[in-house]
């Protein structure tokens, strides 16, 4: 048996006729971080939905610490552990920091107030929640559509880890933020990680997963063409198999790739 | 989403913040001080209008449309509207005087014609859930529902006589008219769902943005069908005490009530784009319509005017509640990140 937290074996998924993912296989320890690159369309984002529970695989299994499990929602996932941050946030603009970041999981009171909600409680863990990451955001009280697009990202993954995350993935969760808000997203992974929190990060920008991955997986037309521990790579490789969609240190043993 | 985030100007001074401050607080409350201005105003051309008399009879004119209008609040809360309302009185109407005319008593007559008003918004619902534009459903359900209460009366208005009907319609509890009680009771019912549970922060969430509210979980479709079928129950509501209020069940009753009903909603800041609501601003909306109402007819203005003012009014509150809106939180928004900005660079 692996000891990894998460293991996807053999996963395959097809859109119609466009095949999305071909017999996938990718695993995850504990705390650590991944980045998953790839060209557009590559099947990033496919393959991390199937691990949030909002796809189902066609055929190939996921194991959570060794054990066989189906996620058929979101929520299943979550209640396992597994937070997406999605590409678009799917924050509620109109509805404040805080009631976002409890949005379908909020507290209540206990006993005869049960049915009410804990405005209170729920505002100071947000608070709290957020200091922990390290991030900066407006009051809790703040409509969502009123705060800086680093600011939407960072109540995003707040919200990813309110509930006792073991494993955060993030897509894309850099794009459209300034510098400066891309090295706070940067330094949240880091005090997650530093928490024992397992990430994915899904990204366009390799410097992102060499700043904060321990290792980068890199898929190209719905398979894996290689991986590197981050230490042992540079942006140069690892753009070079994005590009030529093969691992140039297998490539000897494999022969020329059918992408290529 | 853009993001403003590098500083392009220094922040912003003070005054400037504070200025900003003072005309979202009109914007956000001046329906409240349009009220105010205007019950001011009208009470030195009046001496009839700021008697306690007279407030109580503009309250108790409201209170059918506070009732309906806290349930519409909830719809337009999830980016819905409901123009069926008003048909739906004069069902409720006429058959509340068809069962007492089968010799149904009062504790069965008043259930059922609440529960053909929840079925009724559930059926808007429905069709609403399986993703057709509300404005169509329930314009479809306005003229279906009229159409069966003529049908059912065959055209005729039939007088009742059941105490109980016409004590919730013309009674008093104390010093205060029964349907002004019942309209607080349920306003302030309204209040505790919309801002204290989780049902109330659903409805404003699928109102927002709904796939963010299916992404956390949240059952969109049984959001949606749970407000339509409360505006039904309390149209149904509403429609009792208006039938207690005329003394007959009539196809008549409600004409046009869904236009003061949502007009109210709108006055009171409620977004026609959902994802914003509020139940005081609703009740003050209800209110202000009646009032103006009421003060142009102490001005002995020709009531054709004053249905021309209402039509107005609704224009105007259309126009606050959209564009006006919008350009101001926009500007306000720019005037927090100029605030903000320093403290994300690191
Ligand atoms: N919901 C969907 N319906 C149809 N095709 C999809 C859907 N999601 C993804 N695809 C297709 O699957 C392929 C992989 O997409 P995606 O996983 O989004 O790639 P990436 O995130 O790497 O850019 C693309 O060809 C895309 O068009
Ligand atoms: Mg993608």
């Amino acid at each position: 048996m692996s000891d990894h937290l998460v293991e996807m074996r053999l996963i395959s998924k097809s859109f119609g006729a466009v095949v999305a993912l071909r017999q996938v296989s990718f695993a995850l320890d504990a705390g650590e971080v991944v980045g998953l690159v790839g060209d557009n369309a590559a099947g990033k984002s496919t393959l991390m939905k199937i691990l949030s529970g909002a796809y189902t695989p066609d055929s190939g299994e996921i194991l959570l610490d060794g054990h066989p499990c189906h996620f058929d929602s979101p929520m299943a996932a979550r209640a396992a552990g597994i937070e997406m941050v999605y590409q678009d946030f799917a924050l509620v603009p109109e509805l404040s920091v805080t009631q976002n970041i409890f949005l379908g999981r909020e507290l209540l009171h206990r006993g005869l107030r049960s049915r009410f909600l804990d405005k209170r409680t729920m505002s100071e863990r947000a608070t709290h929640l957020i200091e922990r990451l390290g991030l900066r955001v407006p009051p809790g009280d703040t409509p969502v559509r009123a705060i800086s697009g680093g600011q939407q990202q960072a109540v995003a993954i707040a919200r990813a880890t309110a509930f006792d995350a073991r494993l955060v993935i993030m897509d894309e969760p850099t794009a459209n933020l300034s510098a400066a808000a891309i090295g706070k997203v940067r330094e949240a992974i880091g005090n997650l990680k530093s928490h024992g929190v397992a990430v994915v990060i899904i990204s366009h920008r390799i410097e992102d997963i060499l700043e904060t991955a321990d290792r980068a997986v890199v898929l190209k037309r719905g398979q894996v063409v290689g991986e590197r521990r981050v230490a042992d790579t540079g942006s140069d490789e690892i753009l070079h198999m994005i590009v030529a969609g093969q691992d140039p240190r297998r490539a000897a043993n494999n022969g020329p790739s059918k992408s290529a | 989403m853009s993001s403003a985030s590098a500083p392009k100007s220094p922040p912003a001074s003070r005054f400037v913040f504070d200025q900003r401050r003072l005309v979202l607080f009109a914007v956000r409350y001046g329906l409240f001080l349009a009220l105010g201005v205007w019950v001011v105003a009208m009470s030195f051309a009046s001496e009839h209008f700021l008697t306690w008399l007279n407030v109580l009879n503009v309250a108790r004119q409201a209170a059918p449309i506070v009732v309906i209008a806290v349930g519409m609040t909830f719809v337009m809360a999830t980016a819905g509207i409901d123009l069926s309302v008003g048909s739906l009185v004069a069902l409720v109407s006429v058959l509340v005087v068809t069962f007492f005319n089968l010799g149904l008593p009062t504790y069965v007559v008043l259930p059922a014609v609440l529960l053909v008003g929840l079925l009724a918004g559930l059926a808007n619902g429905s069709f609403v859930r399986l993703g057709l534009p509300p404005f169509v459903v329930t314009l479809a359900m306005l003229t279906t529902l009229r159409g069966i209460a003529f049908v059912v009366s065959d055209g005729y208005a039939t007088p009742v006589k059941d105490e109980f009907v016409l004590w919730l319609g013309r009674g008093q509890i104390g010093q205060l008219h029964t349907p002004i009680v019942l309209a607080v009771i349920v306003a302030i019912g309204g209040w505790v769902i919309l801002s204290k549970t989780r049902f109330g922060l659903y409805a404003l969430a699928v109102g927002g943005r709904e796939e963010a509210a299916r992404a956390m979980g949240i059952n969109v479709g049984r959001v949606k069908l749970a407000v339509y079928g409360g505006v039904g129950m309390l149209a149904a509501l509403g429609g009792i005490v208006l039938t207690g209020r005329l003394g007959n069940g009539s196809p008549n009753a409600g004409i046009m009530l869904e236009l003061d009903v949502i007009a109210a909603t709108v006055l009171g800041g409620t977004s026609l784009f959902g994802g914003v609501a509020t139940i005081a601003g609703t009740v003050a909306g209800a209110l202000f319509i009646n009032f103006v109402r009421n003060g142009l007819n102490l001005l002995g203005v020709n009531p054709f005017w004053v249905q021309v003012a209402t039509g107005l009014i609704l224009l105007l509150a259309v126009l606050l509640n959209t564009v006006v809106n919008r350009r101001v939180s926009e500007w306000a928004r720019v005037g927090k990140a100029d605030e903000q900005e320093p403290e994300t660079s690191p």
